[in-house]
């Protein structure tokens, strides 16, 4: 037995602890992928839609706007009980990384589309007007002006996202997901082993500092509003 | 003059669209309208009611002029110009941009009108995500131009507005200045029919301001392109205009040569837009001379006005050698050039019997010069 000491190493599993890790880093990256691109699609669609005078766009815009002030307050540890039945139909199982995934997508997705959307509106007006006055069309002033005049803050937003989505594989795993938030649960907490949990800790802050160091990178190097 | 234009760099000016039908309109300049408003009325419903931005516009603007549009803010030249590229459409008349009507232009053909309209803006407007040569190509992405030829259009370009090693900086290492160059450089990209400048030169500093308004006379005249020029400021009208037009809440209240109109102001306001740039000491002018009218009332102090040539006689020795018996001594001067030639004012106090004064005046009056005997108030 450990007696409760945080610094047993002999009793760490290091094949198991390889292979929690990368299923905690595999959970994140398909879940941001994902993620990355609905969040741009519905920030997009918040952004293009919220100063409409039409009527049914009006519409639209409250009920996705509506939609993902919803799936933001809902706590992620309820959410993934709400999507159980859904997730069962989609992924077959609620066991392992991949049933994680649908209730990281839903949960993270809202919160990144609202980071979106922030980002668009922080583009100056008088840019886009010259992109119209040039004679873009709709779709060039996305992928002309839009997305690249607002990619630093989309990668930074990527990035808290990112973090976020590490927190939830924890909190995931804890129910059954796998990796590292099950595995410090299952061996740590529930075997009284606190060096499984002090390890598991560990890497985890490991993998969202490399996260941190990444975004912050890729926006030094994507920034060029000051030189 | 003119022909020194063209003897800079032929090959150029070729492959920035250059045609010998522009450049026989560049000859005989200004036989074609290229611009027109007719009755252009824009009202906008607020929650406060009605707001009448344009009322009653009429305007025409030849091929190959600088139109300058002057007025305070609020005037309504803001509105006046995301009409002509279609940004906003009139309540009620007409716009004609070179046979277009742009009311009646569908949704795509008023995208590919716009290609064809250049602009620059007061705060350039620029993609700071792109570098100046890639900010050129923008419009030529836009337009759907090959890559190669909107390489080749954009290194011309740069070169054109004076870049020329700047091309692959990006905007936050430019200055103001040089800011606005890629805005010009970008306006040209799409050989535009016409350029707009909405207060381009309102966010530079004095000598940036006259180096992007040397630049678009340069480019005024060696593409023929007609420019309008909107502004707030009347050093940028009376530098490079040839037409001039007055807004005061929403209507055009004068318009005319810039030459004629700086000559003689016939509005209020276009009276304190001529002064302000004129003389900017004119008050000081005033007590000045109301202070020697109180203290010499044998004396009369006159304004004179010349223009063009005029500005170069020697008037002042003339009535000095014709009447010995008076005392000439210069108040205030001042000479500005326009596009159409000099303009200058001068203050004289002149002292001595009454006929010497009366000769003095019939002698300006046989040499033409515009006099005005100023009287205590």
């Amino acid at each position: 037995m450990t007696d409760g000491s945080y610094f047993a190493f002999k009793t760490v599993d290091w094949g198991s602890m390889g292979a929690a890790t990368w299923e905690t880093i595999w959970m994140t990256i398909v879940s941001m992928i994902v993620v990355a691109v609905l969040g741009i699609l519905l920030g997009l669609l918040l952004f293009e839609t919220t100063s409409s005078t039409n009527i049914g766009v009006k519409a639209l815009n409250w009920v996705v706007s509506f939609l993902v002030n919803v799936f933001r307050s809902i706590p992620f540890i309820i959410l993934i009980m709400l999507l159980l039945p859904i997730t069962k139909n989609l992924v077959g199982t609620i066991i392992g990384p991949t049933a994680a995934l649908p209730s990281l997508i839903v949960s993270a997705a809202p919160f990144y589309a609202r980071m979106v959307e922030l980002a668009f509106h922080e583009i100056d007006r008088g840019v886009i007007e010259a992109a119209e006055a040039m004679g873009a069309g709709r779709w060039q002033i996305v992928y002309k002006v839009l997305l690249p005049e607002s990619m630093p803050a989309l990668v930074s937003g990527a990035t808290v996202t990112t973090i976020s989505l590490i927190g939830y594989t924890a909190m995931a795993g804890a129910i059954g997901a796998g990796g590292l938030g099950n595995l410090a649960y299952i061996d740590g907490f529930q075997a009284s082993n606190n060096t499984i949990v002090l390890v598991a800790t560990v890497i985890i802050v490991i993998i969202v500092f490399a996260f941190q160091f990444i975004g912050d990178f890729l926006v030094r190097r994507i920034d060029k509003r000051t030189l | 003059m003119k022909i020194r234009w063209y003897a800079i760099n032929f090959a150029l000016v070729k492959s920035m669209g250059f045609n010998w039908t522009k450049f026989f309109y560049f000859l005989k300049k200004g036989d074609t309208t290229v611009i027109e408003f007719k009755d252009v009325t824009k009202t906008f419903n607020t929650k406060e009611g009605d707001l009448t931005a344009v009322a009653d516009v009429n305007l025409t603007i030849e091929d190959g002029e600088i139109y300058g549009i002057v007025g305070y803010s609020g005037a309504g030249k803001s509105t006046l110009t995301r009409m002509l590229n279609g940004l906003e459409t009139p309540t009620s008349g007409e716009i004609d941009i070179n046979g277009d009507q742009m009311t009646t232009l569908s949704s795509g053909d008023l995208r590919k009108k716009r290609q064809k309209i250049g602009m620059i803006f007061q705060h350039f407007n620029l993609l700071w995500s792109r570098t100046v040569i890639q900010n050129i190509m923008f419009p030529l992405e836009v337009a759907g131009v090959s890559r190669k030829e909107r390489k080749q259009k954009a290194q011309h370009l740069v070169e054109l507005v004076g870049l020329k090693g700047r091309e692959h900086a990006y905007p936050s290492e430019l200055s103001g200045g040089q800011k606005q160059r890629v805005g010009v450089a970008r306006a040209l990209a799409n050989d535009p029919e016409i350029l707009i400048s909405d207060e381009a030169t309102s966010a530079l500093d004095p000598q940036t301001t006259d180096e992007v308004l040397d630049l678009l006379l340069e480019i005024n005249k060696r593409l023929n392109l007609s420019i309008v020029l909107i502004t707030h400021e009347m050093h940028a009208i009376r530098k490079i205009c040839d037409h001039v037009a007055v807004m005061d809440s929403g209507r055009v209240v004068e318009q005319g040569t810039v030459f004629n109109v700086f000559r003689n102001p016939q509005q209020e306001i276009t009276k304190r837009f001529v002064n302000e740039e004129v003389d900017p000491s004119l008050t000081d002018t005033n007590i000045v001379v109301d202070d020697l009218i109180s203290s010499y009332p044998n004396g009369m102090i006159i304004q004179l006005v010349f223009h063009g040539d005029q500005a170069k006689l020697p008037i002042v020795s003339e009535i000095i050698h014709k009447y010995p018996d008076l005392q000439v001594s210069i108040i205030e001067g001042s000479i500005h050039q326009t596009q159409e030639g000099a303009i200058g004012t001068l203050f004289l106090q002149l002292i001595g019997d009454k006929s010497s004064l009366d000769g003095a005046i019939t002698l300006l009056k046989t040499m033409r010069v515009e006099t005005e005997v100023i009287h205590h108030d």
